[in-house]
């Protein structure tokens, strides 16, 4: 998996986003550099402020770029005007930390699902053939799509509700997703469930995962390559192994020093 | 053996729903903590964690019903109290509590001395304004908190800073049991670290007897609590120290837990996360038999025709599984 084999997704060259002007001038995010291949999980770590956030909403494009460049699939990436920017949303999807604020509350589950279809170009499709890709999409997040019709979202638990967000995302087929602490609302058990889904994507069609977490452990756990985060600046990047196991960066060593773990002594004095 | 300080009797409490369905979200729970020790509680989400804490502090407003069993703090049955006289007597002094959402319980308008005003005024009506003050500049410095956060607002403080600031107001009276409920589960790793040395800081000086410590993140508990405790569906289903429950879970809803650590060592990406299938039972209708069984990959028809009981072992460690410890053993070996 090297990355002179794989396409190139989203590249960034001196990224940055500064709010406010003059004195009350802010830089989220400070001429920031990255290279995201498809078909990768990526991980942006940092802590709460770091701009982790900001740079995802320029990702999406939600938010302008102050200066520098993001360039998707090796073209300067153009989002400028409504229908460019929908067009540019096809190719990137988002999860993000809430998930019962991510829903429609008057919706149901199925026009959640049938909304994603009709997306897709599915909107003449006969009932049969939606009902069989929401069922498909639904046994792909292990849940039982008979159970689900009629139901209203807040009528399921914030796992079942994150899982159900992957399964649009799975209807939707974008190039991109960009998870937004997709787990730091969900319990440890259902979280499991969540990166390991996260990581079906990735290996059954090839989805580029941009993962945002202050949790290094799991970043550790499911990405392929990581960028450490510092008050808009990415401090260090590189494959996760490498990373986390080797840091070279004080910041990375002192987020890895923070998190409490199981087989080694953790030290209490050092805040 | 250390001064009992908060010991729990098979205690029982619903919620009584608008359909007069009763969901039984603690059923049968019975726990002792010494003085000087921590208790950690872990759980999925739904499992009755935060409804025991409630249920420990008095807390029966409706939904929430108590039913039977004995809470004992200190030697003192607080059981069945009315809510106003437990907010009175032992809110405070004898059990204090920090929600889930400590941060965003602090009223925006006023500053952080009125709370703390509030607390004492409530137990020490005569105490002068200046008497309050020098305590809570005393205790803060202790905590290592800055004298000036008694003077701001809450919207001033970062989400830590708050955290902390919840945490010194409500062990201000010295309570002999603690009940933190994920006091650190919304701040980001390095807050989270400064919040449990603080309580750690607490533990250690004597202002708090003992603690509860509830959440569902492993590493941590492992790291803050003398003994864990796993709930399930209500009830306890495994308790032991953190070492062995850790390392050595007996039970399978524990051993599956255990499946879901991620840490930041090396080797531990290697290892296949492993997610317990299906969902919880509904506390409507609890099940006849263990609790588990649904979703127990070594369940047998016994499982879900008898009440399983808790085993104990000499050295104080209970589970509650039909199969002998032996049993346990040689099928997790045979893995």
């Amino acid at each position: 998996m090297s990355d002179a084999k794989r396409a190139e997704c989203l590249r960034g060259k001196g990224v940055t986003k500064i709010f406010g002007m003059g004195d009350k001038k802010t830089v989220a995010v400070d001429h920031v550099d990255f290279d995201f291949r498809e078909g990768e999980i990526i991980s942006i770590v940092g802590e709460s402020g770091s701009g982790k956030t900001t740079l995802s909403k320029m990702l999406l494009g939600l938010i302008s770029v102050s200066e520098g460049q993001i360039y998707f699939q090796g073209q300067p990436r153009d989002i400028k005007g409504g229908k460019k920017k929908r067009e540019y949303w096809k190719n990137i999807q988002a999860i993000f930390q809430d998930p019962f604020s991510s829903y429609n509350m008057f919706n149901k589950i199925d026009s959640v699902l049938l909304d994603c279809i009709n997306m897709r170009g599915g909107k003449h499709l006969p009932y049969e053939e939606k009902f069989k890709l929401m069922s498909e999409a639904c046994s792909f997040v292990n849940l039982e799509f008979k159970e689900l019709t009629n139901k209203y979202p807040f009528e399921l638990s914030g796992g079942q509700m994150q899982r159900l967000m992957i399964a649009r995302i799975f209807l939707l087929k974008p190039k991109i997703l960009l998870a937004d602490e997709p787990t730091s609302m969900i319990d440890a058990c259902s979280r499991s469930t969540i990166l390991d889904m996260l990581l079906k994507l990735r290996d059954e069609i090839n989805m580029t995962v941009i993962f945002i977490t202050h949790d290094i452990g799991l970043a550790y756990y499911i990405s392929d390559q990581v960028y450490i985060m510092e008050h808009g600046k990415f401090v260090e990047h590189g494959a996760a192994e490498e990373c986390i196991i080797h840091p070279k960066a004080a910041y990375t060593k002192r987020l890895i020093n923070d998190v409490p773990k199981i087989y080694e002594e953790w030290d209490l004095s050092t805040v | 053996m250390g001064k009992v300080m908060l010991e729990v009797k098979n205690l029982k409490t619903k919620y009584v729903t608008r359909l007069r369905e009763d969901v039984y979200a603690v059923d049968g729970v019975s726990l002792k903590i010494e003085e000087g020790k921590s208790l950690g509680v872990a759980g999925e989400s739904g499992c009755g964690k935060s409804t025991l804490a409630l249920s420990l502090m008095g807390y029966y407003f409706p939904p929430l019903h108590y039913m039977s069993g004995d809470i004992i703090v200190d030697g003192k049955n607080i059981s069945g109290m009315k809510p106003d006289d437990v907010r009175r007597n032992v809110l405070g002094t004898e059990i204090a509590y920090i929600p889930q959402a400590a941060m965003n319980a602090l009223n925006p308008t006023q500053k952080i001395i009125r709370f703390i005003e509030d607390v004492i005024h409530v137990h020490d009506p005569g105490m002068s304004k200046k008497d309050v003050y020098d305590l809570a500049k005393e205790r803060f410095g202790i905590l290592g908190l800055p004298e000036e956060v008694l003077q701001k607002h809450a919207v001033e403080l970062s989400g830590g800073m708050k955290q902390r600031t919840v945490i010194a107001i409500s062990t201000i009276l010295s309570p002999k049991v603690l009940i933190a409920d994920e006091p650190s589960s919304a701040l980001d790793v390095t807050s989270q670290k400064m919040v449990i040395k603080m309580m750690r800081d607490l533990m250690d000086k004597g202002y708090i007897k003992s603690m509860i410590f509830i959440t569902h993140e492993l590493p941590l508990l492992y790291n803050v609590t003398d003994d864990i405790m796993v709930m399930y569906a209500g009830q306890i289903v495994e308790k032991g120290s953190a070492r062995e429950m850790v390392f050595d879970p007996l039970h399978p809803y524990t051993k599956g837990l255990m499946g879901s650590i991620i840490v930041p060592e090396e080797g531990v990406r290697e290892n296949k996360l492993t997610a317990i299938p299906g969902t919880p039972p509904n506390l409507k209708h609890p099940p006849k038999g263990c609790r588990f069984a649904d979703r127990c990959k070594y369940a047998t028809p016994t499982c879900s025709g008898m009440e399983v009981p808790t085993i104990e072992m000499p050295n104080g460690r209970e589970y509650r599984c039909l199969m002998s410890e032996r049993k346990i053993r040689e099928v997790y070996e045979n893995e």
